[in-house]
C-alpha cells in the first residue's frame, strides 16, 4: 500500500521540479530582457561601486571645501585617527557575517591597555608590552567566545556583561589616575612611518590585517564556514561544519586584534585611562554595517568595509578641517548608515516593478 | 508556592534579599526607611525606560536610542522652561513624552517601513538624536539657574508624603503590566516575540507590533529625559550617555531573554531595583564608586550564565518525564 503512494509521491515531486525549471528559464528570460543597459545600471548597484561613489563625492566635496584637503601627506596622517577601529573591523565582519555580534571590543581596548600600562610602570620593555597587550586581548575574546559557544547563549547579552566587566575592572584599577610611564620606543608603533618616511606603520599593519582577512573569508574552508553558519547555523551543523569551534575562534581572534588595536592606540596617545577607546564598539559596528555586512548574517565581504572605513574617515577629516563638531559629525554618520541601507533597497524595489510591468502586459 | 519558587525571577529576587541582608550587616543605615526612599528616587529613571526597552528586547530587537531620547526632551523641555518660563512646568512631562514618542516612531518606522534591523535603526537614531540635541543649544549647556524652580521641583514634589518620581514610576510600572497582560496588543507583541511566523499566520501586523513597540519606548524614554533633566538640574548634550545599555543589562538581569518571546515586567522591575541596591549599597558601606562598573558586568555575567544553566536544568527534567 506504501509502495504507490512513494511513487505518487515522487511523481508530484517531479512536477514541482519541472515547475522549478520553468521557474528558471522565465528568470533567465528576465535576465536577457534586461539588456545592456540595465546590466550596466546592475553594475553600479552593487553595495561596493556606491560606497565607492559616495567616496568620491566624498573627497571632490571636501576638496572644494577646503584646499588644503587633497594633499597626499595630509590625508596619510588623517589615517591615523581610523587604523585603530579598522584593525578591529576586520574580525567583526567575522563575527557579524556568522550572525553574531560583538559590543565588548572597546573595553577590550582598555582591559589590554590596562595591563600594558601596569607593566610599563613596572618597567617592561616594548617587545613585552607587546605581547601584554596582545595576549590579554586574546584571552579576553576567549572568555567571551566560551560563555557565547559553550553556554548558547547570544552574543549581545555576553558581550554587554562582558563590556562593562572588562572597562570595570580597568576603572577599579586606576580609579581617576592614568599610566603614562611607557619606554621611549614604544611610540614608534602608534606613531611611526615606514617607506621612506610617509606611510604610517600602523597603516602598513592594517593592510596587511586586511589582506589575511580577506584571504581567509575568500579562499580558506574557514571563510566558508562563516558563510555557511551564517545562512543557516542548524544546516551548517548538520554538514558537518564544527560550527562552535568556528565561532569560538573567531572571537577569541576578534579579542587579539582588539589588543593589537590597544597596543596602536596606547602607544599613540602614550597613556592608559579608564576611558580610553570609549564608545568605538558602536562606531567600529557602523562602519562594517556600512561597508555591506548584513547584520542579520550570512552576506558580506573586506572589499566594502575597506571603501567604507576609508569613506567615513576621510568623510569626519574633511569635516574636521572646516570645524564641524564631532557631535555634528554624528548626525551625518547616522543618516548615511540609514540612506546607505535604504537606498539600494528603493532602487531595488524600483526596478523589480518597472521589470514587472515591462513583462505582464 | 511551589511554582512561585520555580520561576526565574526568583534567583534575582532571592540575591537582592541577600545583598540587602549582606549590607545592612556592615552598614545598618542601609535598610533604614530613608535610605530606601534615596534607593527608589535614584531607580525610577532606570525601571521606567527599562521598561520601554523590555517590550523592545521581547520582539527580539534592541533600542540603543533611548538614553539619546532622554537627552533630546531633556534639552528641549530645558529650553522651552529657559525661554518660555510661563508655561506650567507639569505640562512640560507630557511634552516629553510626546517628544519621545514622536523620536521612538521615527526609529520605529525605520524597522518597521524600511526593513532596518532594530540595532541598526536604533544606533543611527542614537547618533541623529543625539547630534540634535548638542546643535539644538550649539553645544552650550542649560544650568539650574536658568531653569524655573518649578521645573527642576518636578521630580521631588511631595504627593502624600512620596516623590512624584516614584508615583510616575508606580503609575508606568502599572501601566506597563495592564498592557502586557491584559490587552490584545500587548499579548500581541509575546505573540510576534515567541514565534514570528506563527504570529503572523494568527493575523498580527508585523508593522503594528514594531510601531507600537518602538513608540513606547521613546514615549517612556521621553517622559524619563525630563525628570532627569530637572533632577539633576543639568540639561546637555552628555545626559545620559550610555544609559542605553543599563537598561539593557537591567532587562537581561531581570531573565528577559535577548533572543526575545520571553520575560516579565516584575521580572524588569526586580532587575532593575538590583542594579539601583548595588549602586546605593556601594557608597552606603564605602566602597570606591570606581567598582561599580566591574561589579555590574560581574553581576550581569553572572545572571545570564544562572539563568542559562537553569533554563537548561528545566529542559532536560521536562525530557527526562517525557514517555517513549
Amino acid at each position: 500500500m506504501s509502495a504507490p503512494d512513494k511513487n505518487n509521491a515522487d511523481g508530484a515531486d517531479l512536477g514541482d521540479v519541472s515547475q522549478g525549471v520553468a521557474l528558471v528559464d522565465e528568470s533567465r528570460l528576465i535576465q536577457g530582457r534586461l539588456g545592456r543597459g540595465a546590466r550596466f545600471l546592475g553594475f553600479f548597484l552593487t553595495w561596493e561601486s556606491l560606497l565607492f561613489i559616495l567616496f568620491l563625492a566624498v573627497m571632490v566635496l571636501n576638496s572644494f571645501l577646503s584646499p588644503v584637503f587633497l594633499d597626499p601627506t595630509n590625508l596619510l596622517d588623517a589615517s591615523f585617527n581610523f587604523t585603530e577601529k579598522a584593525i578591529i573591523a576586520m574580525p567583526m565582519i567575522f563575527v557579524i557575517i556568522c550572525g553574531d555580534i560583538d559590543i565588548s571590543v572597546a573595553s577590550i581596548i582598555a582591559l589590554s591597555s590596562l595591563f600594558m600600562g601596569m607593566a610599563g610602570q613596572a618597567g617592561a620593555a616594548t617587545p613585552t608590552l607587546v605581547c601584554i597587550g596582545l595576549v590579554v586581548g586574546l584571552l579576553a575574546g576567549f572568555f567571551n567566545g566560551l560563555l557565547i559557544t559553550r553556554l548558547d547563549i547570544p552574543a549581545i547579552a555576553v558581550t554587554i556583561g562582558s563590556m562593562s566587566l572588562f572597562r570595570g575592572i580597568a576603572n577599579a584599577v586606576l580609579g581617576d589616575k592614568a599610566y603614562t610611564k611607557y619606554p621611549s620606543d614604544f611610540g614608534f608603533l602608534g606613531q611611526g612611518y615606514a617607506i621612506g618616511g610617509v606611510v604610517p606603520f600602523q597603516l602598513l599593519v592594517l593592510v596587511a590585517v586586511a589582506g589575511a582577512a580577506a584571504l581567509v573569508l575568500n579562499r580558506t574552508v574557514v571563510g566558508r564556514y562563516v558563510y555557511a553558519i551564517g545562512n543557516n547555523k542548524t544546516a551548517a551543523k548538520f554538514t558537518g561544519v564544527p560550527v562552535e569551534n568556528v565561532r569560538l575562534g573567531i572571537f577569541a581572534v576578534t579579542g587579539l586584534l582588539s589588543g593589537l588595536a590597544a597596543v596602536f592606540l596606547t602607544s599613540r596617545i602614550g597613556s592608559t585611562r579608564p576611558n580610553i577607546a570609549s564608545g568605538w564598539e558602536l562606531d567600529i559596528i557602523t562602519t562594517v554595517v556600512l561597508g555591506g555586512v548584513a547584520i542579520a548574517g550570512g552576506k558580506g565581504n573586506v572589499a566594502g568595509v575597506i571603501i567604507a572605513i576609508f569613506l567615513l574617515g576621510f568623510m569626519k577629516f574633511g569635516m574636521g578641517v572646516i570645524n564641524v563638531p564631532g557631535k555634528v559629525m554624528n548626525i551625518v554618520t547616522g543618516v548615511l548608515l540609514v540612506v546607505a541601507i535604504l537606498l539600494p533597497r528603493a532602487v531595488e524595489a524600483a526596478r523589480k516593478k518597472a521589470l514587472l510591468n515591462r513583462i505582464v502586459p | 508556592m511551589k511554582r512561585l519558587f520555580k520561576r526565574k525571577e526568583m534567583t534575582v529576587v532571592i540575591s537582592l534579599m541577600a545583598l540587602c541582608l549582606l549590607v545592612s550587616l556592615r552598614a545598618p543605615g542601609f535598610l533604614a526607611p530613608k535610605n530606601i526612599d534615596s534607593i527608589l528616587n535614584d531607580t525610577c529613571a532606570l525601571i521606567i525606560v527599562a521598561l520601554g526597552q523590555f517590550m523592545v528586547i521581547l520582539i527580539g530587537g534592541i533600542d540603543l536610542s533611548v538614553a539619546s531620547t532622554m537627552a533630546f526632551t531633556g534639552m528641549a523641555t530645558a529650553l522651552i522652561n529657559q525661554y518660555n518660563p510661563g508655561i506650567p512646568a507639569w505640562l512640560l512631562l507630557p511634552a516629553g513624552a510626546a517628544i519621545g514618542a514622536v523620536l521612538g516612531m521615527a526609529t520605529g518606522s525605520l524597522v518597521a517601513y524600511g526593513g532596518l534591523p532594530p540595532i541598526i535603526a536604533s544606533i543611527a537614531t542614537m547618533s541623529v538624536y543625539r547630534g540634535i540635541v548638542f546643535v539644538m543649544n550649539k553645544g552650550a549647556w542649560v544650568t539650574p539657574h536658568e531653569m524655573t524652580a518649578d521645573y527642576l521641583a518636578i521630580p521631588s514634589a511631595p504627593f502624600l508624603g512620596v516623590s512624584s518620581m516614584i508615583w510616575i514610576t508606580v503609575a508606568v510600572i502599572a501601566a506597563a503590566a495592564v498592557f502586557m497582560r491584559l490587552t490584545s496588543s500587548g499579548r500581541e507583541v509575546y505573540a510576534f516575540g515567541g514565534n514570528k511566523t506563527a504570529a503572523l499566520f494568527a493575523g498580527v501586523s508585523e508593522r503594528k507590533v514594531e510601531m507600537v513597540v518602538f513608540t513606547i519606548s521613546g514615549l517612556l524614554a521621553g517622559l524619563v529625559g525630563v525628570l532627569w533633566v530637572s533632577r539633576y538640574g543639568m540639561a546637555h548634550s552628555e545626559t545620559a550617555a550610555g544609559f542605553e545599555l543599563q537598561t539593557v543589562a537591567a532587562c537581561v538581569l531581570g531573565g528577559v531573554s535577548m533572543a526575545g518571546g520571553s520575560g516579565t515586567v516584575l521580572g524588569v522591575l526586580i532587575g532593575a531595583l538590583f542594579f539601583g541596591a548595588i549602586n546605593n549599597a556601594l557608597t552606603v558601606v564605602n566602597f570606591s564608586p570606581f567598582y561599580q562598573m566591574a561589579i555590574q558586568g560581574f553581576v550581569i555575567l553572572f545572571a545570564i550564565v544562572s539563568n542559562t544553566l537553569i533554563d537548561r536544568k528545566n529542559q532536560m527534567r521536562l525530557v527526562a518525564r517525557r514517555k517513549i
